[in-house]
């Protein structure tokens, strides 16, 4: 267990299943929502040594079940920033499709307040 | 498709993941991130000298709105000085609900400073431990100098229905000011 404690090699290690890449391929947003597509599917199901085994359990965790980039990560126990790696190469490989969330950062926009109005219904409703 | 999400921030052990997990259609989850170079010059490091990296964790829930539409509850890491954090998490937001502890107040300064600064809507809700309110809502206000009309509601996190309403009224307070702003009926 003493090896968790090493200062430096903490911040090395969980980038190891991302041949040490830190930078996304595609900035993907903590609630975005991701979806195995049918070629993702597929892929995942062939043995294949260009799909580590990281990629085939998101494949598996998101076939059929949206889940979200922080679900994903703290489902697979990885740090969110090696996630979002893994994930954007799947999206660029089309392994996996990616929604991105509404913001409502500064959209006075109808989109942003049928949205609002459609989860205070959902809410109202739970 | 797509999804949205709610800021759920206040002092440590003041209920967040209380919160988070009684309206969640999951257990909540715990999601860590690894301060890199990236939080250089954003996020203060002088206060822990000799320190190289940082894991900073945060709970989560879910809330399927609809088939096409999912709510994510985020609570905010317990250490306010993981600044890098917080951007992230407020990025796109609805708004954030700030719980508080009227019996340590403070601890929800930093929050709602960074609410402020950053224009994120949010209301102040006061978990009533076992049931006892400290203070009523317009002292709270007082103490911490927001505006009139920031919401101020009490809430027991605990409770389904309470932390439902507590959600309702901050996605109506955000709906409110849009209409103020876009001068459509309210």
């Amino acid at each position: 267990m003493t090896e968790w404690d090493e200062p430096i090699g903490a911040l090395v290690r969980p980038y190891a299943v991302t041949r040490g890449r830190t930078r996304p391929r595609l900035d993907i947003a903590l609630e975005a929502l991701v979806e195995t597509t049918v070629r993702g599917r597929t892929a995942g199901s062939r043995e294949t040594s260009a799909h580590g085994r990281e990629q085939q359990y998101i494949a598996a965790l998101c076939d059929g079940r949206l889940q979200s980039l922080a679900e994903i990560a703290a489902r697979m126990q990885l740090p969110l920033g090696v996630a979002r790696v893994l994930i954007a190469d799947m999206a660029a490989e089309g392994l996996v499709a990616v929604y991105e969330p509404t913001s409502f950062d500064e959209s006075d926009d109808a989109l942003g307040t049928e949205l609002l109005e459609r989860v205070l219904s959902g809410l109202r409703r739970l | 498709m797509t999804s949205a999400k709610i800021v759920i921030a206040g002092g440590f052990g003041v209920g967040k993941t209380t919160l988070v997990g009684s309206v969640s259609e999951i257990t909540p989850l715990t999601t860590e991130a690894i301060m890199t170079s990236a939080g250089e010059g954003v996020d203060d490091t002088r206060q822990v000298p000799g320190k190289t990296t940082t894991t900073v964790a945060m709970d989560f829930g879910r809330i399927s709105i609809d088939r096409d539409l999912i709510l994510y509850l985020f609570g905010t890491p317990g250490q306010t000085r993981f600044w890098f954090m917080w951007d992230e998490l407020v990025r796109g937001a609805i708004g954030a609900v700030v719980l508080v502890d009227t019996r340590r107040l403070a601890d929800c300064f930093a929050a709602i400073d960074f609410f402020e600064h950053r224009r994120l809507p949010y209301l102040v809700a006061i978990n009533c431990f076992d049931g006892v309110q400290y203070h009523n809502g317009d002292d709270v206000r007082d103490a911490l100098a927001i505006s009139a009309d920031v919401p101020v509601v009490t809430c027991d996190a605990r409770n389904r229905e309470s932390t439902k309403q507590v959600l309702i009224s901050l996605v109506e307070y955000v709906l409110s000011m849009r209409r103020q702003r876009t001068g459509a009926p309210a």
